[in-house]
């Protein structure tokens, strides 16, 4: 649309320099429209995320550390950061941990985000509305409030898990794997409500003349479901495990306050977290420059599929 | 569904009666499955809410309602002698989520028009930068935005704050506001234009007004990313005069062993407030977008 035949051809036809010349300024004015349009947020966002990201880069060559910090410059030591990180036995740790958590944190906000979608299908419409309605609260309660009301149900004098469960004090802090599975709760509680909803919208484009056919043909529910349903939804599975891997796997807020500011120790790590107090608390910048780096890397990676679909998607229009 | 299940029992075909009995207890087991979905997934809502009403007695007891509902945690958090900066969070938070909605949205709709109306050189790369920034995770920015923030002197200030907000904002907006004007039939337009508008007369006129709901429901979202941000300004805003509200709430907790249950929930129910109201009432315009520009809920 930027461009028009009929004036380029005539343009060439006639020959004349200046009705030419003024023929491309016309069009080179038009032609840079868009480009206008974009860059403002192309300069705010490569003045904020840009040069941060190319010094963030530059920044994991050096040694970055209190003093450092204070002179304001570091000393360019090249690799070594991610020699040091490489071979640091806390950041394999803390990487496995992250994978087995994000796993764990995936499968359960899909595999029941998928059973109350399903289920959002077959009850009647004077359950349907409040639950839907319920969910739309959960989504809306930030991260920070989650947690708080979380940390205050799991607390071990007057928690109410504790009374509903009737384990009388017990610690829901005290193991590693305890903390891990209170964080993992949270964030599928959390989580689940877009997954539902995303999904439900999803099932209403299955159609309904398939599902019949089968079940007269005599396939049970979980072959409809793996036959009919699941292939119609699949983009819409593929979009919501990538994009639920990508969160689950650099989390922070979560852990980090669920947790405790104070009761972040290396046998608890998650990736986000395990960034943040490197550079912080150890105050070793270069290095925490470096797992960023690498973080940042195994991200961008996991997010490949993702971002392919969606390209497709706003190209297609 | 209730109503087939409903046709006379014990009429001539006991058959289709019998199925019909089946069908209502399939379904009445479906509802019932529904009701404690709705429980579990509601009660830790519930929780916060009716916490923040109970005495104190009543929160020790573990009493399951507020029986003797008081409004004392409520004072307590917003201007308790352990409390005193509520107010000043609030403010610092409008000013912040204010400013970077207001800016974010002028720009990310003419980037909007852009993606939505004109085909160039580079569009693909633009989208796979708009959706790629929305994938980096956060916590590995945190250094080197820091860092640079500081070496321009804006750590500890809303503005530094301002500045990063808008770059995760703005990538969503754009693709969610592109969506929206997509949405505009290109007839309206070109109508406008035979009638004698020129294009920008034909954008403001037609344009405009018809991604008005588009704007305001992008700019909803965009407020609550920004009220419900935590990272960034836990790090950026260290003086205790300059939070915003979930930073604030952050630290309300106290000493593991006395925490003051009721104002810590008292205090989660007021920073919930305005998000889950905005939320409630753009939801459902917002929902097709998310899915489309996914943003982190």
């Amino acid at each position: 649309m930027t461009s028009f035949p009929a004036d380029s051809q005539i343009a060439a036809e006639s020959g004349h320099r200046p009705a030419r010349r003024r023929l491309t300024w016309a069009r080179v004015g038009r032609a840079s429209v868009p480009y206008l349009l974009i860059l403002p947020v192309l300069g705010a966002t490569g003045a904020v995320l840009g040069y941060p990201v190319g010094y963030l880069v530059n920044l994991s060559f050096q040694r970055y550390g209190l003093p450092e910090l204070i002179q304001h410059a570091g000393h360019y030591i090249g690799l070594h950061n991610y020699w040091l990180v490489l071979h640091d036995s806390v950041f394999w740790d803390t990487l496995r941990r992250t994978v087995i958590f994000t796993a764990a944190n995936v499968s359960l906000t899909i595999g029941l985000g998928t059973m109350i979608a399903l289920l959002l299908v077959r009850v009647s419409r004077f359950v349907r509305l409040p639950l839907t309605a319920g969910l739309v609260l959960v989504w809306s309660m930030p991260a920070v409030v989650a947690v708080q009301v979380f940390y205050w149900m799991t607390n071990f004098e007057n928690g109410v898990f504790n009374s509903i469960l009737g384990l009388g004090q017990h610690d829901w802090y005290a193991t590693t794997f305890s903390q891990l599975g209170l964080v993992t709760a949270l964030i599928v509680w959390g989580a689940l409500p877009f997954v539902v909803i995303t999904l439900y919208a999803g099932l209403a484009q299955v159609p309904h003349e398939l599902v019949e056919a089968a079940e007269i043909d005599g396939a049970g529910p979980l072959r409809v479901f793996r036959d009919v349903t699941f292939p119609v939804l699949k983009p819409i599975f593929l979009i919501l495990t990538s994009l639920s891997i990508i969160w689950d796997f650099g989390v922070f807020t979560q852990p980090y306050l669920l947790i405790g500011r104070e009761h972040q120790y290396a046998s608890n790590y998650l990736m986000g977290v395990y960034v943040y107090i490197k550079a912080y608390s150890g105050n070793d910048y270069g290095q925490g420059a470096a797992i960023s780096i690498l973080m940042l890397l195994i991200v961008a990676i996991l997010s490949i599929f993702y971002v392919r679909k969606m390209v497709k998607i706003g190209d297609v229009q | 569904m209730s109503a087939s299940a409903a046709t006379p029992a014990g009429a001539p075909q006991p058959r289709r009666a019998r199925r019909g009995r089946r069908k209502l207890a399939t379904q009445t087991g479906w509802n019932l499955v529904g009701i404690a979905v709705i429980v579990v997934m509601v009660f830790p809502v519930y929780w916060m809410i009716s916490t923040a009403f109970k005495s104190d007695g009543e929160i020790t007891s573990g009493s399951w309602f507020p029986l003797q509902p008081t409004l004392q945690h409520f004072r307590s958090a917003m201007a308790g002698a352990d409390h005193p900066y509520f107010w000043n969070s609030v403010a610092n938070s409008l000013i912040v989520v204010c400013v970077t909605v207001a800016l974010s949205m002028v720009i990310a709709f003419f980037a909007a028009v852009a993606l939505a109306k004109f085909r160039f050189t580079g569009r693909k790369v633009f989208i796979v930068l708009m959706i790629g920034i929305q994938m980096l995770p956060q916590a590995g920015l945190i250094i080197p935005l820091y860092l640079v923030l500081r070496q321009y002197g804006q750590t500890g200030t809303l503005t530094g704050v301002i500045i990063t907000y808008m770059t995760f904002v703005l990538p969503f907006s754009v693709w969610t506001l592109r969506g929206f004007i997509i949405g505009i039939p290109r007839d309206l337009e070109e109508a406008a234009m035979v009638d004698g508008s020129s294009r920008v007369g034909a954008f403001v006129r037609i344009l405009l007004p018809l991604v008005a709901p588009g704007l305001v429901a992008t700019s909803v979202f965009a407020f609550i990313t920004s009220w419900n941000e935590f990272i960034f300004a836990n790090v950026l805003l260290n003086d205790n005069s300059k939070q915003t509200v979930t930073v604030w709430l952050s630290y309300f907790t106290g000493t593991a062993r006395h925490t003051d249950w009721g104002a810590l929930m008292a205090a989660s129910t007021l920073t919930a407030i305005p998000v889950v109201i905005f939320f409630v009432l753009v939801q459902r315009k917002i929902a097709f977008g998310l899915t489309a520009g996914a943003v982190k809920g």
